[in-house]
C-alpha cells in the first residue's frame, strides 16, 4: 500500500541532503570539538559553521544560541533559566493557554517551586489578545512565554506587538518557535525576542536536535552542569553530527522558505475545496488567514477523531490528533479547549494535517477522497 | 453461515495487556486473519508519581503487537465506562446490594461501545481472550462455556445476544489457561508471564475499602444478631457482603461469625453464627434484566442449572418467566448466600442459556429483605 504522511508537525523527515551530509561529519569528523587538536579543530568548526547559520536566520549573534537535545529542552532550558536568575525581581510568569506541553508542564513545575503562573486565554482562532497580555502584566513579571506559531491549530500569536509591549518592562520574553521556525521569516531583533527555542527534527533535520537563542544581556542559569561547552550554560559534548545535519536542514529552509510557503497554502485550499465539492461537513479550527502554512486542522461533526484517525492510518493515511495521548487514548486537546470550552464536541472530531517537502498535491487530493469516504462511513 | 477468507476477515482484539487477550491476537495472526490490537482505556488511575496502570498495560499491548506484527491502537471510553457502568456500580451499593461491574462492562462497553467502534474500523469481527466459546449450530448462535471450567467466563457474558454473538470471537475459550500460558511463553509474548489482573478493573490492586470511600461516604452503625444483640460496630453497609466472614471482628465462644444481612434504614448489619447458618440459605428469587442468548421462544417453565455468583458450581433450578424481563428462579435445593445485584446465570450443560440480575430473594414463599 503506498502511505501518506502528512503529520510533518510531529516530526518531519530527514532531507537526503541532511543525511548525506551527516555521514560525511559521522565518518570524517570523530573529534571532540572541545579538543585542541587537529580532531578537536575540525569537530568545531563544523559547529561554529552551523552556529553562524543558524544566528542569522533570526537576526541573532553567534554567542546568542546554545545548542540543546530539541525543543523541549530549549523550553526547559529558557523557563527555568530565566525564573531561577530573575526571582528576585519577581516571582510572576505569563503565558498562554495553548503552549506546547514542554512549556505547560515546566510552567506547573513553577507553580509548585512558588512562582505564580498566568495563562492567557484565546479567542476561537487560537490567538491571545494583546490587551489581554496589558493587563496581565506586573511590576513582578519577571518572563513572558507566547509561542509564536501554534503546534496543533497553527495559529500565528502577534509576537511583534507583544516584544513591542514587553520591550520596556523587565520582564524577559521568550517564545517558542519551534512550529514556526524554518516556515516563517523570524528576526529577534524585530520582534524584541529574548529568548526563542528550535528543534530541529521539526524541518527536516535529526530529532534530539535545536537551539536555544538567549539574548546576550540575559543571564541565563545552567541547567546541566560539567565542561565548559556552550559557554558553560549547557554542559556535555556536543552532538557534532546531528547539529551539522541541522545546520544543511536551516539552509535548505531559508532556501526553500518562500516557494514551500506558497506550495503549502495552497495544499490547504485544496483540501478545504476537495472536501466542500465531495460535501463533506467540516469546519477549521483556527483560521487559514493567520496561521501556518503546514498545519491545518479540521473538525468533523458526527465523527470521533479515535476512529478518524485508525481508520485513515488503515487506509495509509498517517495524520494525528494534534494533541497528547495517554495510554494511546486521545485526551481532549488542551489548545482545543482554550478555543472553543470543554463541553464543545471538536474536542472529540478533530484532526491535524500538516505538510511537508514530501507532500504532493495527488497526496492532498487522496486523503481529501479518503477523507470524505471515512467521514461518511462514521456518520452511518 | 458462509465463511470468509480469513485474509479478507478483519479481526479487532480487545487487548488488556494481560497473557489472554495476548494469545488471542497471536492465534488469530497465526490463522491468517487481518488482526488489529486495541488497548480500551476505560479508567484513568494516575496516582501522584504519574504512574497509571493503563500506561503500564498499554505499553504491553505494544510490546506485544509488535512482536505479532499486528498495528495497535486505543480508544478512550472513560466517559461511557463513567456513565454507565461506575454510576451504576455506586447506585447499587448505595441500595445495599452488591453490584458486578464487570458484567455491565461486557454488556454497556466491551461488546457495545467497542463493538461498534471495531466495527467503524471495517472489523468483521471483535476478539477478546475471555474463556468462552461461540459456535454456529442449529441454525443459531450458541455460547458455550470455556474449555478450562475454573476459568470459564460466560457468567460475566451473560447478557449477549445473538447480534452480539455473531460478530465475536473467543479463540483462547478452547484451551485450558496452562495451554495460554505455555503458547505465550513459547512465542516469548512480553506478557508471558504477567500475573493475572484480579478484581474489577478499576479497583486493580488497590484496597477495595479505602477506594469505594472516596466515592459513598461511610456511615458506621451497629451490628446485631436477629434477636437484637449489639455484637459491635460496622465501619459502613457497603463493604459487607452476604455470606462473607471477614471483617467482622466479632471474637468469643462458638463458631465463626457471618454477614447476613442489612437494614438500610436502621444501617445495620445482620450477623449470625456458622457457615451454615440457616438465615443465609434460600430457595427462590425473581432475577430481572433477563436476557437469553436465544431469540427463540421459550416455553414459560423449564428445567436448568444456574449460577448465582462467579465460579459457583452448578444448582438446578426451575425457571420461570415473567413479564418484563423477569423471571421466578426456584433452587431445588436451598443456596447459601444468593446475594441481590449479583447475577443468576443459566446453563444447559456447557451451553449457557443467559441471566439476569438476581433482584428478590426467597424463602419458603417469603421475601428476604434483609438479603438487601
Ligand atoms: C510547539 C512545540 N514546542 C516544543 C516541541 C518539542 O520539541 P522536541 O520534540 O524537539 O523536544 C514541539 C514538538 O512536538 C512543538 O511542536
Amino acid at each position: 500500500m503506498e502511505r501518506i504522511y502528512l503529520d510533518h508537525a510531529a516530526t518531519s523527515p530527514m532531507h537526503p541532503k541532511v543525511i548525506e551530509r551527516m555521514l560525511e561529519v559521522m565518518r570524517s569528523v570523530p573529534g571532540n570539538p572541545s579538543s585542541i587538536h587537529s580532531f578537536g579543530r575540525e569537530a568545531r568548526r563544523e559547529l561554529d559553521l552551523a552556529r553562524e547559520v543558524m544566528a542569522k536566520s533570526i537576526g541573532a549573534k553567534v554567542n546568542e544560541i546554545i545548542f540543546t537535545s530539541g525543543g523541549t529542552e530549549a523550553d526547559n532550558m529558557a523557563l527555568f533559566g530565566v525564573a531561577e536568575n530573575y526571582q528576585q525581581f519577581g516571582k510572576h510568569v505569563i503565558t498562554t493557554a495553548v503552549e506546547h506541553h514542554a512549556v505547560l508542564h515546566a510552567c506547573q513545575k513553577l507553580e509548585q517551586l512558588g512562582f505564580e503562573v498566568t495563562y492567557l486565554p484565546v479567542d476561537e482562532t487560537g490567538r491571545i489578545s494583546v490587551s489581554d497580555l496589558e493587563a496581565a502584566l506586573r511590576d513582578d513579571t519577571i518572563l513572558v512565554s507566547v509561542m509564536y506559531g501554534n503546534n496543533e491549530v497553527g495559529t500565528l500569536q502577534p509576537i511583534k506587538e507583544i516584544g513591542e509591549l514587553l520591550k520596556n518592562h523587565q520582564a524577559k520574553f521568550h517564545t517558542d518557535a519551534v512550529q514556526a521556525y524554518g516556515i516563517e521569516n523570524m528576526d529577534v531583533d524585530e520582534c524584541f525576542i529574548d529568548l526563542l527555542s528550535v528543534s530541529a527534527h521539526k524541518i527536516n533535520g535529526p530529532k534530539g536536535t535545536g537551539f536555544l537563542y538567549v539574548r546576550s544581556d540575559v543571564k541565563l542559569a545552567p541547567r546541566l552542569f560539567g565542561g565548559e561547552q556552550e559557554r558553560k550554560r549547557r554542559a556535555g559534548t556536543e552532538n557534532v553530527a546531528s547539529i551539522a545535519g541541522f545546520h544543511e536542514a536551516v539552509v535548505i529552509a531559508n532556501k526553500e522558505r518562500d516557494e514551500k510557503r506558497e506550495k503549502f497554502i495552497n495544499f490547504k485550499k485544496m483540501m478545504v475545496q476537495r472536501l466542500q465539492e465531495l460535501s463533506v461537513e467540516f469546519a477549521i479550527n483556527g483560521s487559514l488567514e493567520n496561521s501556518l502554512p503546514h498545519i491545518l486542522n479540521l473538525s468533523f461533526p458526527g465523527t470521533n477523531v479515535e476512529a478518524m484517525l485508525v481508520n485513515l492510518d488503515l487506509g495509509g493515511i498517517a495524520v494525528s490528533s494534534g494533541s497528547a495521548c495517554t495510554a494511546g487514548s486521545i485526551e481532549p486537546s488542551h489548545v482545543l479547549v482554550a478555543m472553543f470550552g470543554k463541553e464543545s464536541e471538536r474536542l472529540t472530531n478533530s484532526i491535524r494535517l500538516s505538510f511537508g517537502f514530501s507532500t504532493t498535491a495527488e497526496e492532498i487530493i487522496k486523503t481529501a477522497e479518503e477523507t470524505a469516504k471515512v467521514v461518511s462511513r462514521l456518520k452511518k | 453461515m458462509e465463511q470468509k477468507d480469513p485474509k479478507n476477515t478483519r479481526v479487532v482484539v480487545g487487548m488488556s495487556g494481560g497473557v489472554d487477550s495476548s494469545v488471542a491476537a497471536l492465534l488469530l495472526k497465526q490463522q491468517g486473519y487481518d488482526v488489529i490490537g486495541i488497548f480500551m482505556k476505560n479508567w484513568d488511575d494516575t496516582d501522584d508519581n504519574g504512574v497509571c496502570t493503563a500506561t503500564e498495560d498499554y505499553n504491553d499491548v505494544i510490546r506485544v503487537c509488535n512482536q505479532i506484527g499486528i498495528p495497535y491502537y486505543a480508544v478512550n471510553f472513560e466517559k461511557q465506562y463513567w456513565d454507565k457502568v461506575f454510576t451504576y456500580f455506586l447506585e447499587e451499593y448505595k441500595a445495599g446490594r452488591t453490584p458486578n461491574p464487570d458484567v455491565m462492562c461486557n454488556k454497556e462497553i466491551k461488546f457495545k461501545a467497542f463493538l461498534e467502534h471495531a466495527m467503524s474500523l471495517g472489523a468483521d469481527y471483535l476478539a477478546t481472550g475471555h474463556y468462552a466459546r461461540v459456535v454456529y449450530r442449529d441454525g443459531e448462535y450458541k455460547m458455550l462455556r470455556g474449555i478450562d471450567e475454573n476459568k470459564d467466563q460466560t457468567y460475566f457474558l451473560n447478557q449477549l445476544t445473538q447480534e452480539q454473538l455473531s460478530k465475536v470471537m473467543f479463540p483462547i475459550g478452547h484451551l485450558e489457561k496452562a495451554k495460554v500460558r505455555e503458547i505465550a511463553k513459547q512465542a516469548n509474548l512480553a506478557t508471558a508471564g504477567k500475573k493475572d489482573s484480579t478484581g474489577i478493573c478499576f479497583i486493580g490492586e488497590r484496597n477495595f475499602k479505602e477506594f469505594l470511600s472516596q466515592y459513598l461516604p461511610a456511615q458506621p452503625g451497629n451490628m446485631e444478631t436477629f434477636e437484637g444483640e449489639i455484637k459491635g460496630r460496622h465501619e459502613g453497609l457497603m463493604y459487607h457482603t452476604i455470606g462473607q466472614r471477614h471483617g467482622l471482628g466479632i471474637g468469643g465462644a462458638g463458631e465463626p461469625w457471618f454477614a447476613i444481612g442489612k437494614d438500610l434504614k436502621r444501617n445495620v448489619l445482620y450477623v449470625g453464627q456458622g457457615f451454615h447458618n440457616e438465615k443465609l440459605y434460600s430457595d427462590a428469587i425473581i432475577a430481572t434484566n433477563v436476557s437469553w442468548v436465544s431469540n427463540r421462544p421459550k416455553p414459560t417453565e423449564f428445567d436448568c442449572t444456574a449460577k448465582f455468583r462467579y465460579r459457583q458450581e452448578d444448582h438446578k433450578v426451575t425457571v420461570r418467566l415473567l413479564e418484563g424481563e423477569r423471571c421466578q428462579v426456584f433452587f431445588h435445593e436451598p443456596i447459601r448466600a444468593v446475594t441481590p445485584g449479583q447475577s443468576a446465570v443459566f446453563y444447559n450443560g456447557e451451553e449457557c442459556l443467559g441471566g439476569g440480575t438476581i433482584d428478590e430473594v426467597y424463602k419458603n414463599g417469603e421475601r428476604l429483605t434483609y438479603v438487601g
